[in-house]
């Protein structure tokens, strides 16, 4: 689950903020529009962190559930 | 965690998550473009952002200390360009530029920017005939607005999503000190009196010590993405050294070493002892380098160094409307996630026994 998380995650980053920031030069793209791709960047980098520890979390929870139906 | 913290925690998050991209940033002065003024004629474009130009009472106007003269417009170009025209004496009374542009809509906005001004005489006081006199419908900008401000832009909206993340490790930081106190108040006393506390009460808080570190950890560890971001589209450096930002990696590195020194020790008791010795000192050091060391140093975060106050913080009331929710939606979020941990990691250390 979380591999398929983290490709998921690298892909549409690479798409939506990577690929584009490349071809138009990285302070030519984020300084655009006031600077609030900046905004954007940080916003999604939150979002993931807190994502991410959600599914830590739910690991954890699977793994407790797979010993409690062995034993 | 009560039901209610949850439900408010989601309000406040939601909240602070649209506010802090809804809301327009208040109009503001870019750029005029020119390098130089000559006394006569001056022809140029001034550049504003969020303004609204297209006003019939457009007005532009060049200050020289507190004497102004008013421009000809010459052409609105689009809401944030205007090309005009300024008519200067030969003597102006202070070499304090600035260009300044009102409309009733967007108040007073203004660029400050060094201008060569060789070709004047700069006598205090002096009276030129063409100055005028400004009236202006409406100075300020009434509308709901972040404030403007050259360079960060945008970015101020980062305030909501950058500033919380310290707030939220500053709270499970803190969680994770007071369980370390009730680890060394417990353990260690072998006299009669404190035989009925068990070894387990003292591993649960061992263990929501070691639980909030852990996700006040996520905490560092997205403020640092973060800020280094801002950084980079603001003081052009992904990592530049400021006290703050040198503090926070020491910060991260001690807790990495509380983890590492937690999970070296087999010996159940020494560990729990050991962990709890090193988390206190690690929160001693965490206050002493994010809030007292930056105070001493000079540095590029805002409200800082100087006079230590909560209000040095340079915050209007429109950005406090939305950072003080944002703090609170932060500190809840990250008690809520440290609550579930804790369930599972309890319900861990239950199994192994």
């Amino acid at each position: 689950m979380k591999n398929n998380f983290l490709k998921i995650a690298l892909i549409v980053i690479s798409l939506v903020i990577i690929s584009p920031a490349k071809a138009a030069g990285l302070e030519e793209y984020f300084f655009a529009s006031g600077k609030i791709r900046v905004v954007i960047a940080v916003a999604a980098i939150v979002l993931l962190g807190l994502i991410t520890y959600v599914i830590m979390l739910d690991r954890k929870v699977s793994k407790l559930e797979k010993r409690n139906k062995e034993s | 965690m009560k039901t209610w913290l949850k439900v408010l925690a989601v309000i406040f998050l939601v909240y602070a998550v649209v506010a802090s991209l809804m809301f327009p940033l208040a109009p503001g002065g870019l750029t005029v473009d020119i390098e130089k003024i000559t006394p006569g004629e001056n022809n140029f474009t001034f550049t504003g952002y969020n303004t609204h130009f297209k006003n019939d009472s457009l007005q532009v106007f060049v200050a020289s200390g507190n004497t102004y003269f008013c421009c000809t417009v010459l052409e609105v170009i689009d809401d944030s360009r205007v090309r005009v025209s300024a008519a200067l004496p030969d003597t102006l009374p202070s070499n304090d530029i600035g260009f300044y542009a009102n409309t009733p809509v967007d108040g007073t906005v203004y660029v400050q920017k060094p201008i060569g001004s060789k070709e004047f005489t700069f006598i205090e006081g002096a009276k030129p005939m063409s100055a005028c006199e400004v009236k202006v419908a409406n100075d300020e900008h009434r509308e709901f607005g972040y404030p403007f401000q050259i360079i960060i832009f945008e970015t101020i909206r980062n305030l909501m999503w950058h500033v919380p993340m310290w707030f939220t490790m500053f709270v499970l930081m803190g969680i994770s000190f007071a369980q370390s106190i009730r680890v060394l108040a417990k353990s260690g006393r072998e006299d009669s009196l404190d035989a009925s506390i068990s070894f387990k009460t003292i591993a649960m808080f061992d263990l929501k010590a070691a639980t909030a570190a852990n996700t006040g950890l996520l905490f560092c560890v997205l403020g640092l993405i973060t800020g280094s971001i801002w950084a980079r589209f603001t003081w052009g450096d992904w990592w530049t050294n400021d006290p703050q930002l040198n503090g926070a990696m020491v910060v991260f590195l001690m807790y990495m070493a509380y983890f590492i020194l937690r999970n070296s020790v087999n010996d159940e008791e020494k560990r729990t002892r050991l962990a709890a010795i090193f988390n206190i000192f690690a929160f001693i050091l965490m206050v002493v380098l994010l809030m007292v060391m930056p105070r001493f140093a000079e540095g590029l975060h805002p409200g800082k160094s100087g006079n230590p106050a909560f209000s040095s913080y340079d915050l209007d009331s429109s950005l406090r409307m939305v950072f003080y929710p944002a703090v609170i939606g932060y500190i809840l979020l990250g008690w809520w996630l440290y609550s579930i941990h804790l369930r599972i990691k309890k319900l861990e250390w239950r199994d192994e026994k």
